[in-house]
């Protein structure tokens, strides 16, 4: 198990501090900055490695710092403490930017990263909790993280603790029968507390999901099973931060994120083949030239 | 004796299997049962009755069922996932594989009604997979308990083990087998009779049918040695290999598959490390035929009388 960079993680905890105090719209500027540092991050992880999921950690990547700057009560000094805020990735093939989110809050040493896939390296291709800090469970299957994050909720439930627990979940990935297994489930139970956050970039691995098997409509379909549906821009933080600040009242929310595949580099927007594409040297460099921009 | 004193005598685990869990979720308020609409099947309606907070039921929803349960443990509770065996272990393996196993979530799996014990409804219904799926996933223990006493104690154990488990309990019903006082720990086997002719290694509801074979055998003059197996995984290597040296060789019983249970796990231990004549009894890579459980049993050789003649067959074909 790695272990946090305390400098780091005192910083974060100073930067969440702040981020509580400011409105959403306040904030958004400096989750901006994080996110485009994260894909930074990730971007060079994956050419580094020459494998990753680099149009998924994308599209999820401005959603993953918004939860851990902005909303989760996590403690990367204290990752396993019994009170924090729970985050399940059930998209686990966006490993990169999960990695990259947490080396920015001080989980691990930043540069661990540049292990990522490496032979013996706690970064593997999917996420793994017991090597991995802030990681709650091992995902890489889909349709794995929803109902472990359903077990979460309710062991909060049952406890009569505040946590909260938010599971990041592929569009796609919604084409696996346990994800409805687990949304009848955390309805029945009345789930508030839980957050179901739909990266909904409308690509999977070879096609629009629309093309492949179709979705749609598929806030009607959250609504008939129970839970409360808001609908955002994914990539706006102001947007992003107010939804996740809010917790359901008496029913389990869901949250459909509009996303952009490949989001902040132009080549890569959209496009269904990079979704585990490794850039070449030369489109590495004028994605860098992007996110800086 | 007569028939109706003898049926007396036999228990089916999963009395065994619910009075322990109520009594240690009494002194445990992390223990929490977690079932597949399974209340009545698992045993579940008393512990419902005393925690119905504690029972959670997620419906006919085996995969759902195991991926609540690691999110149970993630939250630090210590849940107890129960249902039919074939459902828990065959439409929910790759849950037990990532959620429970690879993540060391502190779920206690708990399949019911395992082997072929739902007989006559037929080989969707049986559960005899298990052993060889789960002996597949790393990190995972096996446990096949082999009479209420035993079952009470895996219940203890596993409530007790850090990590995750799989714990299979018998519905066929079983006479006692464990003598009191007798010790339950981890990947140790439990010697029932001492013999130095043959050694009869056996699990869950064979395990009294091997003690049978063995007073045969003894009245034959055969001296059998009995190892009850519980800890399918992780093996008791010393046990299985002294066994080898010290008797002419090995019957394995078990109430699964041939493939990668049991039988497979003694296989593989002894060729590599002390070669031994081996008998492997237990269901072939085969569907089985309609028919109640004592018939089944009978029908694939797993008696008293199969047992015995293996091990006659072991001592005709000793070289030492």
């Amino acid at each position: 198990m790695m272990t946090a960079d305390p400098q780091v993680a005192r910083q974060f905890h100073d930067v969440r501090a702040r981020l509580a105090r400011l409105s959403p719209a306040e904030a958004a500027p400096a989750l901006r900055e994080m996110a485009q540092r994260v894909r930074h991050d990730d971007l060079h992880m994956i050419y580094r490695a020459g494998l990753g999921h680099l149009g998924g950690d994308f599209s999820v990547a401005d959603i993953l710092v918004t939860l851990y700057a902005g909303v989760l009560n996590v403690d990367p000094l204290h990752p396993l403490s019994a009170e924090r805020d729970r985050l399940v990735l059930s998209k686990g093939h966006t490993a990169g930017a999960l990695y990259a989110t947490l080396a920015r809050c001080g989980f691990f040493a930043h540069h661990e990263l540049d292990t990522f896939a490496a032979p013996e390296s706690a970064l593997n291709g999917h996420p793994n909790r017991t090597k991995v800090p802030g990681v709650e469970t091992n995902t890489g299957p889909l349709g794995h993280g929803f109902p472990v994050a359903v077990g979460i909720a309710l062991s909060a439930r049952l406890q009569a603790a505040p946590r909260r627990t938010f599971v990041v979940l592929g569009d796609g990935e919604l084409q696996e029968g346990s994800n409805w297994e687990a949304a009848m489930t955390a309805a029945h139970y009345g789930l508030s507390a839980l957050m179901a956050i739909v990266d909904r970039n409308r690509l999977q691995q070879g096609a629009r999901t629309e093309d492949t098997k179709q979705l749609e409509p598929l806030a009607a379909k959250w609504t008939s099973f129970g839970w409360e549906v808001r609908e955002v821009d994914g990539h706006d933080h102001a947007q992003l931060l107010s939804t996740f600040r809010q917790p359901g009242t008496t029913r389990p929310v869901c949250v459909i994120a509009h996303t952009v595949k490949g989001k902040g580099v132009s080549f890569m927007e959209d496009r269904v083949e990079w979704h585990h594409k490794v850039p070449s040297a030369e489109q590495v460099q004028i994605a860098v030239q992007e996110l800086s921009a | 004796m007569s028939q109706e004193t003898q049926a007396a005598m036999l228990h089916d685990c999963r009395e065994a299997f619910a009075d322990t869990l109520i009594a240690l979720a009494r002194d445990d308020e992390r223990i929490v049962a977690v079932c597949n609409d399974s209340v009545g099947s698992s045993n579940l309606a008393k512990f419902k009755a005393e925690f119905p907070d504690r029972m959670i039921n997620v419906g006919i929803a085996e995969q759902d069922l195991v991926g609540v349960a690691a999110g149970l443990a993630n939250g630090g509770l210590i849940p107890f996932a129960s249902a039919a065996a074939p459902f828990l272990t065959g439409r929910a393996l790759e849950q037990i594989k990532a959620d429970v196993a690879y993540s060391q979530a502190r779920v206690v799996l708990c399949g019911q009604s395992p082997g072929l014990a739902y007989g006559e409804l037929g080989p969707t219904h049986h559960s005899i997979e298990d052993l060889s799926w789960l002996r597949a996933v790393a990190d995972l223990p096996v446990v096949v308990p082999a009479d209420p006493l035993q079952t009470a104690q895996a219940v203890r154990w596993a409530a007790a083990n850090p990590g995750p488990s799989y714990l299979r309990i018998p519905r066929f019903p079983v006479p006692d087998v464990t003598p009191p006082g007798a010790l339950f720990q981890t990947g140790r086997a439990l010697q029932l009779t001492g013999g130095n002719d043959v050694t009869v290694i056996a699990t869950g509801t064979m395990v009294s049918r091997a003690l049978q074979a063995a007073e045969s055998l003894g009245q034959e003059g055969i001296q059998a040695r009995v190892l009850n197996v519980a800890f399918v995984e992780p093996l008791d290597h010393d046990a299985v290999l002294t066994a080898a040296v010290q008797t002419r060789g090995i019957v394995t019983a078990e109430e699964a598959t041939t493939t990668g249970g049991l039988g497979a796990a003694v296989a593989t231990l002894t060729a590599q490390h002390q070669p031994t004549q081996l008998r492997i009894l237990g269901v072939p890579r085969s569907f089985a035929p309609t028919g109640n459980t004592t018939f089944l049993l009978e029908y694939f050789g797993l008696t008293a009388d199969h047992i015995a003649a293996a091990a006659r067959h072991i001592m005709a074909h000793a070289t030492r």
